[in-house]
């Protein structure tokens, strides 16, 4: 018998597979292809205090492997998740994260304040990476005493389950990892996007109107595997993988390099019932390995020479 | 609607014009069908360079023989691989996605204008309008005779009006040299083509009383209201031209993007 559970520092999931944060909306749109109550967590999309239009078209640009994309959090704001989404997404059997942001920390301490009363949000993703917006975003996860600060005020607002999502785009993720544990981060979730610009040659022109954009994909797993992989073994908290995961296979390297649970993103665009193909990937090679819960496999691969 | 992911395979796979390939996939099992101006995702293979999937618009549909038709327009790897597969060999397809087009009401006077590739989606459309006892007016331009597909199922469903920039082919010019656009009077105007394209058309004389609908081709990633990549700029704010779209009114657009070419 395969038990799915995975324990995030309290926060029971039903298996180990989320939805990345800006993949898959408010989760309903995922519907169409699958009941979202199967998957261990739902990440709902970048929501801010206030409606944000986002960048200006075009937004995406297709790289090897992957994609850029400068969406810049396009979102209807805390309001509008409060009184329409809330109510209609609270009917799912699986956890609700929102991924938070915002230009300042009062942004944050804001949409942190609201969320309080929604029982059913019982962790929230505290978003200090995205590469898309101007202010905010990755400002203060690429600047430790910004990362602190930040972190350390949402942690006295919010009674709950707190998961930091961290940047890529710094010299030592396990800097920005320690920080957030020290100001009592239950979880960390990497990695966001890798900043980066795409080219038209004929034209000579930048292919986002926003000229840099994030990099997401299987072209980028390499370096989230490196990053879960230093990170987990740095920090004590759970750490949860992301960054390229389009399959099971994918899913498990990250797991065994040490996450606990994981997050698909880019590969919804491609597969949108990729995540719970990954559900049971997992759970196939944990009968076929004869383990009975991830955990049995997690961070092993330093323990068999290659 | 419901939405499906399948495998297709290619029954038929035919060059239709020098840049243009138009081929036929089998939908499988019985499914509630397309509404005129709605897409599909197809993955070509997946490889590192034709990563993500491509939106291709339905061209035309029986739904009796579940036999689909895309027109593939030629401009890139992911184009020329799926061009070059034979049939026998299947694609994987997200179906049916978007909103489509308004039927006209009965006795309504409609054009249905169409650019290069553009022409993709006014098949289908025309057939549809035709089934509701209507007889539309297409005008189909091309940039020459060389890259245009064979037009006999347009005309086969109403008057064919053609238009190439070089003469080669119907009269010479753009479609907005046209009479019908300048002293045409239509109820309803159904535009795809080229950005550049549709401004001029829905702005034309002709299109000034009439109401316009005109199909984008925006570039995306997922195609089903996730990325939220290949908004349009719209009075009602940025929505999303693979749920909110591919078809709008012409008078809720902005027109603030660059051009974008199809494919």
């Amino acid at each position: 018998m395969i038990d799915m559970t995975v324990d995030l520092n309290g926060l029971k999931l039903k298996n180990p597979v989320m939805t990345a944060s800006g993949t898959s909306g408010y989760g309903t749109e995922l519907e169409d292809f699958f009941d979202p109550s199967l998957l261990g967590a739902l990440i709902v999309k970048g929501t801010t205090p206030e409606p944000r239009e986002g960048n200006r078209y075009p937004r995406m640009a297709e790289t090897a492997s992957g994609m850029l994309n400068s969406v810049g959090l396009q979102n209807k704001g805390i309001g509008h998740f409060k009184e329409v989404i809330y109510p209609d997404i609270s009917r799912y059997d699986t956890e609700v994260i929102v991924n938070i942001n915002g230009n300042t920390i009062d942004d944050y301490l804001n949409i942190t304040g609201q969320l309080v009363s929604m029982d059913k949000i019982r962790a929230i993703e505290l978003n200090i990476s995205c590469p898309n917006v101007k202010m905010g975003g990755m400002a203060f996860g690429t600047h430790s005493a910004s990362a602190r600060e930040v972190i350390r005020e949402v942690r006295k607002a919010w009674p709950r389950h707190l998961m930091v999502k961290l940047s890529p785009n710094v010299t030592s993720v396990t800097e920005f990892a320690s920080i957030a544990e020290e100001e009592g981060a239950d979880s960390l979730s990497l990695i966001n996007t890798l900043l980066g610009i795409a080219i038209d040659a004929e034209k000579r022109r930048p292919k986002l109107a926003n000229i840099t954009g994030g990099l997401s994909g299987p072209a980028i797993k390499p370096v989230a595997l490196r990053m879960v992989w230093q990170v987990s073994k740095a920090v004590e908290i759970p750490v949860v993988g992301i960054g390229g995961i389009v399959s099971s296979d994918d899913a498990l390297e990250f797991i065994i390099a040490g996450a606990s649970a994981i997050q698909v993103g880019t590969g919804i665009f491609l597969d949108p019932e990729a995540p719970v193909k990954i559900v049971k990937g997992i759970e196939d090679y944990c009968k076929r390995h004869g383990f009975s819960n991830t955990e049995e496999f997690r961070g092993s691969f330093e323990d068999v020479a290659p | 609607m419901g939405k499906y992911v399948r495998d297709l395979t290619i029954k038929e796979s035919r060059k239709a014009g020098s840049d243009l390939q138009l081929i036929t996939l089998f939908t499988g099992q019985p499914f509630p069908g397309f509404l005129p101006g709605q897409f599909l995702q197809i993955r070509v293979d997946g490889s590192s360079d034709t990563f993500l999937r491509r939106p291709f618009s339905v061209h035309d549909y029986d739904s009796s023989s579940g036999e689909l038709k895309i027109l593939v327009h030629i401009v890139g790897n992911g184009s020329r691989t799926l061009a070059a597969m034979p049939p026998g060999e299947s694609v994987n397809a997200i179906f049916p996605l978007g909103n489509s087009f308004t039927m006209p009401e009965k006795g309504q006077k409609v054009l249905l204008v169409g650019g290069g590739c553009g022409i993709a989606p006014l098949l289908y459309l025309g057939r549809k309008i035709v089934e509701n006892g209507i007889k539309p007016q297409f005008l189909l331009g091309f940039r020459n005779s060389s890259v245009m597909p064979e037009t006999r199922p347009y005309s086969e469903l109403g008057e064919l009006l053609i238009v190439t920039e070089d003469g080669s082919e119907g009269e010479a010019g753009f479609v907005t040299d046209h009479h019908v656009l300048k002293e045409g009077e239509y109820d309803r105007i159904y535009c795809c083509g080229p950005d550049e394209m549709m401004k001029a058309v829905v702005n034309a004389p002709a299109a000034l009383n009439a109401g316009c609908e005109v199909s984008l081709e925006n570039l995306m990633a997922c195609g089903f209201g996730v990325c939220l990549c290949c908004i349009a700029e719209t009075v009602r704010g940025n929505l999303c031209t693979c749920t909110d779209g591919p078809v709008f009114n012409s008078a809720d657009l902005k027109w603030g993007q660059p051009g974008i070419s199809c494919g």
